[in-house]
């Protein structure tokens, strides 16, 4: 089975399709309604802005067939920008509206801490997580962003497999039945980021 | 649990082969970027930087192709730059598989392209380097490879880069670059406690304890090293395993 990547111009797309063919993964890129209409597995990649993001989806048109292919049951991930873009709206571009798969929406790290976040950090895990599965607790993964989806007690969702702290709590795991996202970057994370989207491919395909 | 000090090797190329660092003499295949990069992402390097220190023009399409393969052989982050003076020039070098970009000089001559490479890119993809020279007491920016003096202070020029947009500062002590007598502490822990991004030290590496020098009281994010890693002075993986037992935070590849 074909993993669709969707490509909106962000630059690790390259890397992740990279990663998925180590993994003997068939991919193919789309980036057109009708692409994602036929997607049997979706994956969004995504580094950079958030507006720029949501305004490449509102451009091509994507963002209706991508909300219908999620509720369809088409297995997804969304790498870093990608976990973002499923919640309502982002600090980053306050005029945009995410896809609103999820509740909460993004904010920029705050605290006493150097922006971005960027290096290799762990993960506190939630829940149990498909996503995670057979990887030791103490990996870490690749991370680079300023923005994350804040894990609080009022926004504290089911959802949240795994978070990491940094400016405070943020989701840095998400699932939710064929919704999969991380805030960090399994295509740049060594042999753990591997094992991520391994996971993924077990799962989906 | 917080953030991992990175340790990143830095291939200086001329575009195709590896320059610096490898003992000519016995050149094997120390000068081959593939080879170094598929041996230290094996190591469990965090990251690695390639840099086109000729940045000529005509070998421009070679440092393309190098970066490429250098990519493909990657599960870690790759930063690319030299000669980077225009949006044209960092998305070709993004196209080609970097994930990070570095501007030195041409940031210099003018720091507007900074912003339009994070407006495009994001600053979590510019790396703002700097080639610093003690002067009385304070630091000098150099550029053009370390050979031409400006009159900017390096403490103002990154706090500039890091308004700019730069995501992040490298930063090479030119007084210590190629003296294995380790990091410039002062320099990089003035950096570092002034800009309110990541800053990478660069320039003197010898001995694990010179890196764990530069993160405790250089208060470096990440070091870079070129030649030790490439003449196998020193493997990534037991400066790693040095650095944890002296209680500094790294990733431990398994």
């Amino acid at each position: 089975m074909k993993i669709s990547l969707l490509d909106y111009g962000a630059g690790n797309l390259p890397s992740v399709e990279r990663a998925l063919q180590r993994l003997g993964g068939q991919t193919e890129r789309i980036s057109t309604s009708a692409g994602v209409a036929k997607a049997a597995v979706l994956i969004l990649p995504g580094v950079g802005h958030y507006g720029a993001l949501i305004r490449a989806l509102d451009r091509d048109g994507l963002r209706d067939s991508l909300i219908a292919a999620i509720e369809r049951g088409v297995p997804f991930l969304g790498i870093c920008l990608g976990l973002q873009a499923l919640f309502e709206k982002s600090e980053e571009a306050p005029d945009l509206q995410g896809l609103q798969i999820l509740p909460g929406s993004v904010r920029v790290l705050s605290g006493a801490v150097k922006l971005p976040h960027m290096g290799w950090d762990q993960l506190q895990s939630k829940t149990e997580s498909r996503l995670l599965e057979g990887i030791d607790s103490e990996a870490y993964f690749y991370f680079a962003h300023s923005y994350a989806v804040p894990y609080s007690c009022e926004e504290r969702a089911p959802e949240t497999r795994a978070t990491c702290s940094y400016g405070g709590e943020f989701v840095a795991v998400g699932e939710k039945e064929n919704i999969f996202a991380v805030q960090f970057h399994p295509e740049k994370s060594g042999d753990a980021g591997q094992r991520v989207l391994e996971n993924f491919l077990r799962i989906a395909v | 649990m917080s953030l991992a000090h990175r340790i990143i090797p830095c291939l200086d190329t001329d575009g195709e082969r590896v320059v610096k660092g490898v003992n000519f003499v016995a050149l094997r295949d120390a000068g081959d970027p593939v080879a170094l990069a598929r041996r230290y992402n094996a190591e469990g390097a965090d990251e690695l930087v390639v840099l086109d220190i000729a940045a000529s023009r005509d070998r421009r399409p070679t440092f393309l192709e190098t970066i490429r393969k250098v990519a493909a052989e990657l599960a870690i982050p790759l930063t690319a730059g030299g000669g980077i003076r225009t949006l044209d020039d960092a998305r070709a070098v993004v196209r080609a598989g970097a994930d990070k970009i570095t501007v030195n000089t041409a940031a210099v001559l003018r720091p507007g392209l900074i912003s339009e490479l994070s407006e495009e890119f994001g600053s979590q993809a510019v790396v703002l380097a700097i080639d610093a020279k003690r002067d009385r007491a304070s630091w000098r920016v150099m550029t053009t490879g370390g050979r031409v003096s400006t009159d900017l202070n390096t403490v103002s020029w990154a706090e500039k880069g890091a308004e700019l947009g730069a995501g992040e500062i490298l930063l090479t002590s030119m007084d210590r670059d190629g003296t294995q007598r380790g990091f410039d502490v002062s320099l990089t822990a003035a950096i570092s406690k002034k800009v309110m991004v990541p800053v990478i030290a660069s320039g003197g590496a010898r001995w694990p304890q010179h890196f764990a020098e530069i993160f405790c009281e250089g208060a470096a994010d990440a070091a870079l090293a070129a030649s030790i890693f490439h003449d196998e002075i020193q493997g990534i993986r037991s400066l790693k395993e040095f650095l944890a037992s002296e209680n500094i935070q790294v990733r431990l590849p398994c």
